[in-house]
C-alpha cells in the first residue's frame, strides 16, 4: 500500500485500524515530496520537524486527525512565511493564524507546506510567482493551472492528501481541472477570509482540494462558519457537507448552459465535457438546455471589479509596518514608490494600475458602476436558471494544461482563459470541479475538468452531485504517471 | 474598432504610488489599451434602473460588541516591521 496515494477516508480507515500512524504518513509524505519536488516545484517551504511534533500528539479521533494539509502561500499560519509568492513579503513571518488554520488545527489537521501560487493570486498559470514555476504533474513542460497551482500540483503529484487554496476567478477550480484533481470554491460568505492575504474582497474564497469529493466535503466541514473577524462570513445553521453523499444522479435537473460550449474552445475537451454530460444522464440526471445570456460580459466585469478591489487591498504593501522596503529611501513618496516597484511583479504592477485607473476621478461611472450593475445581471441569469434545475455542468477550463510560456506575453488571452469560472465568483455561487477524463495533445495524456456549479449555500447539493458522478465515471482513481 | 480609451499610465501610476521604468509604461499602455478595448462592449449593455452589485453577500453594517478582545501584541506586530525603535516604526521624516 503506498501511503501517498490514500484519499482522507482511506487514511482514517487506516488510522483507525492501527495499520499506520500519522508518522508514518508524514514521513512517507514527506519521501514523496523529496522525490517529487525536484519536478513539480509545488512546494515555496515546509518545516517537517514541526510537522511531525504535530502528527506525533495527533488525535486521530478528531475530524481530521492527523491528517497533512498543504497550505497555498496566501494564507497566514503562525510562525511560518506567507509570501503569496511574491518578493514584497520575502522574510514575512506570519504573526498569526488566519481562522481556517485555526479550524483546521481545532479539527486535528496538520497545516503541512506552503504551495506555490501566481503573485497575490493573479494569474491562470502559477507563472507569476516570483520565486518558482510550479509543473503540472501529467506533463512537466506545461503549466499547473492557477493562481493555486501549487495546492493543485501537489495533491495531483501525491505530496499532500489534500491543500487548501483561494478562488476568486476560478483560481480553485480551473487548477483542479488542469492536474486531475477535485476543487471547490464555496459559496461568498460559506468560508473565513481573515489571514487571507485580501486580492479582491467581494470575490474571494477559501477552499480545498482533495482527491475525491467527499474528501472535500469533509474540509468543508471543518473550515466553515461564521466568524466575527470576517463580517462577510454568515452565520448558517450547521451542516454536514457529507450528507448528500453516496446517492445516485436519479431525477436530479441539471442545466446545459449554451453559452459554455463556444467557438475557440479545444474540440477535445468539449468532446470530453459532452461525454461526462451523457453519462449523468444516463446514470439518471435530467438535462435541461438554460441560458445564462450575460456570460459574454463576464470576464471583462471580473476585470474591472477584481483590479479596481485589488489596488486598494494592495495599497497596504507600502513598505512602512512589515514586509520589504526599499533601501535607503530619500523621503516617505520615494520609499512607497521604490518599495512597490522593486517588491511587486509584472502581472500585480498591470492591474494595479489598471484597477487604480477604472477608479479614478471620471472614469469611476463608466467603469466600476457599470461593471458593479452588469454583476447584478449575471446574478440574476444564475437566479433565473435555479428556478429550472438542481445545478448547472459545464466544462471548467475551455483547454487543457498549455506549455508554460506560451500566454505569458498575451495578458488578454491568459484572462479568456477563465471564461467558465469567472462568474461563479461574481454571482457568489457554489462551484466545484470533478475529473472527467483526458485528452491527448502531443502523445500526452492531459486531464479534463467538469464543472458543477451550485446556488449560494447549496454545497451539500452540489457536492452530492459531484460524488454520484465521479462514482459513475471512476475518473478520480486515476494518478499522474510521475 | 472602438478608439482606445486615453489611458495615461505614467499618471496612474502616480496616483497607485507605483515607480514604472519608461520600457513598463509603453509595454502596459499596449497591452492595457488591448483590454480595455475589449471592455468597451460593457457600454452597449443597457443598464437604466439596474442596482449595483458590490458584493453578494446579504448582510450590511454588520457590527460587534464595544468589548476589548484579544489581538497581536506590541512585540509581534513590531518584530515583523523593516524598521523599529522605541516601540514605534521607524519612517523617514514627514514633518520639517
Amino acid at each position: 500500500m503506498d501511503l501517498a496515494k490514500l484519499t482522507i477516508s482511506q487514511i482514517q480507515d487506516g488510522f483507525r485500524a492501527k495499520t499506520f500512524t500519522p508518522s508514518d504518513l508524514l514521513r512517507t509524505l514527506e519521501l514523496r515530496i523529496n522525490a517529487a519536488e525536484p519536478t513539480v516545484q509545488a512546494f515555496l517551504s515546509r518545516d517537517f520537524p514541526e510537522a511531525l511534533k504535530l502528527a506525533e500528539r495527533a488525535d486521530v479521533s478528531l475530524p481530521l486527525g492527523g491528517i497533512p494539509i498543504g497550505i497555498k502561500d496566501v494564507i497566514n499560519v503562525k510562525g511560518q512565511p506567507c509570501t503569496a509568492a511574491s518578493q514584497i513579503l520575502r522574510g514575512y513571518t506570519a504573526p498569526y493564524d488566519a481562522t481556517v488554520i485555526t479550524k483546521l488545527l481545532a479539527a486535528g489537521a496538520i497545516p503541512y507546506g506552503r504551495l506555490n501560487m501566481d503573485e497575490f493570486a493573479m494569474g491562470s498559470s502559477t507563472e507569476n510567482s516570483s520565486y518558482q514555476v510550479t509543473k503540472n504533474p501529467w506533463d512537466a513542460t506545461r503549466i499547473p493551472g492557477g493562481s493555486s497551482g501549487g495546492s493543485a500540483a501537489a495533491v495531483a503529484a501525491c505530496e499532500v492528501p489534500a491543500s487548501l487554496g483561494s478562488d476568486t476567478g476560478g483560481s480553485i477550480r480551473q487548477p483542479a481541472a488542469l492536474c486531475g484533481c477535485v476543487g471547490l470554491k464555496p459559496s461568498y460568505g460559506r468560508v473565513s477570509r481573515y489571514g487571507l492575504v485580501a486580492f479582491a474582497s467581494s470575490l474571494d474564497q477559501i477552499g480545498p482540494f482533495a482527491r475525491t469529493t467527499r474528501d472535500c466535503a469533509l474540509l468543508l466541514n471543518a473550515i466553515s462558519g461564521r466568524d466575527a473577524m470576517d463580517s462577510t462570513s454568515l452565520d448558517l445553521p450547521a451542516e454536514d457537507f457529507t450528507a448528500g453523499l453516496g446517492r445516485d444522479l436519479k431525477g436530479v435537473r441539471l442545466g446545459i448552459p449554451k453559452e459554455y460550449f463556444v467557438d475557440g474552445m479545444n474540440p477535445k475537451v468539449r468532446a470530453t465535457v459532452e461525454t461526462a454530460i451523457k453519462q449523468c444522464e444516463a446514470a439518471g440526471a435530467e438535462l435541461v438546455e438554460i441560458s445564462l445570456p450575460h456570460t459574454e460580459y463576464a470576464v471583462s466585469v471580473y476585470y474591472i471589479i477584481a483590479t479596481a478591489e485589488a489596488s486598494a487591498n494592495l495599497a497596504r504593501f507600502d513598505g512602512v509596518r512589515y514586509g520589504k522596503r526599499a533601501e535607503a529611501p530619500k523621503d516617505l513618496m520615494d520609499l512607497y514608490l521604490r518599495t512597490r516597484e522593486e517588491g511587486f511583479g509584472s502581472e500585480v504592477k498591470r492591474r494595479i494600475i489598471l484597477g487604480t485607473y477604472v477608479l479614478s476621478s471620471g472614469y469611476y461611472d463608466a467603469y466600476y458602476l457599470r461593471a458593479q450593475k452588469v454583476r447584478t445581471l449575471i446574478r440574476r441569469d444564475f437566479e433565473a436558471a435555479y428556478e429550472k434545475v438542481d445545478a448547472i455542468v459545464c466544462p471548467t477550463s475551455p483547454d487543457v494544461a498549455f506549455p508554460i510560456g506560451e500566454r505569458t506575453n498575451d495578458p488578454l488571452k491568459m484572462y479568456l482563459a477563465d471564461i467558465f469560472t469567472i462568474a461563479a465568483n461574481l454571482a457568489g455561487i457554489c462551484g466545484l470541479s470533478v475529473p472527467c477524463g483526458f485528452v491527448e495533445e502531443g502523445g500526452v495524456k492531459l486531464p479534463v475538468g467538469l464543472q458543477f456549479l451550485g446556488k449560494a449555500f447549496d454545497e451539500t447539493r452540489l457536492l452530492g452531485i459531484a460524488d454520484a458522478y465521479e462514482t459513475v465515471s471512476g475518473w478520480t482513481k486515476e494518478t499522474a504517471p510521475l | 474598432m472602438s478608439s482606445s480609451p486615453d489611458l495615461n499610465v505614467r499618471h496612474v501610476a502616480r496616483l497607485a504610488r507605483l515607480a514604472l521604468t519608461d520600457e513598463e509604461i509603453t509595454t502596459f499602455e499596449g497591452q492595457l489599451g488591448r483590454v480595455l478595448e475589449h471592455i468597451e462592449h460593457l457600454k452597449k449593455l443597457d443598464v437604466t434602473g439596474v442596482e449595483p452589485t458590490a458584493h453578494t453577500s446579504a448582510v450590511f453594517n454588520v457590527t460587534r460588541e464595544d468589548v476589548p478582545g484579544t489581538s497581536l501584541t506590541r512585540a509581534a506586530a513590531l518584530g515583523i516591521a523593516p524598521r523599529s525603535a522605541n516601540n514605534l516604526v521607524i519612517v523617514p521624516k514627514v514633518v520639517e
